[in-house]
């Protein structure tokens, strides 16, 4: 009986509020999407400046790092809500929220591009530096290609991570899937039916994504 | 062409190179013979600071490369280099290989380097091999890819380090051709090598090293047949 009810709700909530369902994933793979793309940028600097000769360098590319790593995203996306208004950079929650969760990814992402650089032979450095090229060169015609080869499915990996990570930001009020959660509650006082459609639709994103990434993986591996 | 000086290369405590001075004259060729662990390679990847000494200097046509504020990468454009386990970048096709550092460093235009290419590829026997991937190579063609590879540059000298040791046995015989081809063309070569009638037929010189020295050094003729050095007596019993 109640669970007859609970279905017919989950079903009406999933209909009627079909629209603000679409937009919070639209919200929610946006917000991934940046902190993926703007965190590549970020995280290849960071790891180059981790993976520097000149110790004040690598120094504070570790810092950074360890930082990100070993703090609660939740608490890095308070500090720069507060933080940052403090310091007279008015933005928006959505932006706020994005620059939090930017620097977090940029962490992580940073030490996918350190190990998949690293995982490149030495030879392949040596013999273009024999060639005469320098450093910058030498990433950029000969390590970081064949280095793609293993980021690319891993910064894959950390985008799917991300798809639930900014359900935090949710915290915020920013537009994503779990802020749709708390619109639809508060509209219908319903709770575990709205939870039930939004996490069927977290999984669907994250499930088939994952395959995908773990099937372009192989691909390349077979290449 | 090149002169080294008190050379001394220190890993840690383990001292490799110790005190080490010779030199190299334009056109000659020098093969660099002794037991595994002897500081041959080192002393080789020393020329071109692919190795940095501990102390000692390295003078190339007269400049010292191994002082402060030199751009090595310029001198690097005239050594050429070829290395044990060839080396050439997998993520480029054949010819990819040997244009990239002339058009990169404006040694060469795109054109000129094309051609290049093909004039190099064509001499080694890998000219329909242009277009595809070194993964499709054998380790010799490999090998000999990353000969042209180097060459491409027009170095004044070339170093080879332990060319064939990560070879089949069959394919021995066709890197060492090219390289004595490379010989008669008058390059200027320092060689590490294991491979002692091949030491013995090309070199004008032989540097036998032992314990991170050059305990011997002289003609192959006085190297192989009059040798001094009781270590040298010893090594020559064992690998010939």
């Amino acid at each position: 009986m109640t669970f007859e009810i609970m279905l017919d709700n989950i079903l009406r909530v999933a209909r009627d509020y079909s629209g603000l369902f679409i937009q919070g994933i639209g919200y929610t793979l946006l917000l991934a999407f940046i902190a993926v793309t703007c965190g590549t940028i970020l995280g290849t600097l960071v790891a180059l400046l981790k993976m520097s000769s000149k110790k004040i360098l690598s120094v504070l590319g570790t810092a950074y790092i360890e930082l990100f790593r070993n703090t609660p995203l939740l608490l890095q996306l308070y500090i720069f809500m507060f933080l940052l208004p403090e310091i007279g950079i008015n933005l928006s929650p959505f932006a706020a929220v994005s620059v939090g969760l930017v620097l977090n990814t940029t962490a992580y992402i940073s030490e996918i591009i350190r190990s998949g650089i690293q995982s490149v032979d030495h030879g392949q450095t040596e013999a273009a530096r024999s060639l005469g090229l320098n450093h910058v060169q030498t990433l950029r015609m000969v390590v970081l290609p064949q280095a793609m080869r293993n980021i690319l499915p891993a910064l894959a990996n950390e985008f799917v991570t991300d798809i639930k990570e900014t359900s935090l930001a949710s915290t915020f009020f920013v537009g994503d899937l779990m802020t749709t959660y708390r619109t639809i509650n508060g509209a219908t006082f319903l709770t575990l039916e709205p939870l039930f459609v939004v996490g069927i639709i977290y999984f669907a994103l994250s499930f088939t994504l994952s395959k995908l990434v773990a099937f372009l993986e192989r691909r390349l591996r077979a290449e | 062409m090149i002169k080294f000086e008190h050379i001394s290369k220190k890993f840690g405590s383990l001292e490799v190179l110790k005190d080490v001075t010779q030199q190299v004259s334009q056109n000659e060729i020098v093969s660099l013979i002794g037991p595994s662990g002897s500081g041959k390679s080192t002393l080789l990847r020393c020329m071109n600071l692919l190795e940095i000494p501990t102390s000692g200097r390295i003078l190339f046509k007269g400049e010292d490369i191994t002082a402060r504020g030199v751009n090595i990468n310029v001198h690097r454009q005239k050594m050429g280099m070829v290395f044990q386990h060839f080396n050439v970048f997998p993520n480029m096709t054949v010819e990819q290989n040997i244009t990239m550092a002339p058009v990169i460093l404006n040694k060469m235009t795109k054109e000129q380097a094309h051609k290049k290419a093909l004039e190099l590829l064509e001499r080694v026997g890998l000219k329909d091999k242009a277009d595809v991937k070194p993964a499709k190579l054998s380790g010799g063609q490999k090998q000999r890819l990353a000969i042209v590879r180097a060459m491409a540059m027009e170095p004044e000298v070339m170093l080879f380090d332990e060319p064939t040791s990560a070879l089949d046995p069959e394919m021995v015989g066709e890197v060492l051709e090219v390289i004595k081809n490379l010989a008669k063309s008058g390059m200027t070569m320092m060689i590490v090598t294991h491979e002692m009638g091949f030491a013995k037929e090309i070199s004008d010189r032989v540097f036998f090293m032992n314990n991170g020295i050059i305990a011997e050094s002289g003609t192959p003729e006085k190297i192989f047949e009059a040798p001094d050095n009781d270590r040298l007596k010893d090594f020559l019993s064992k690998v010939l």
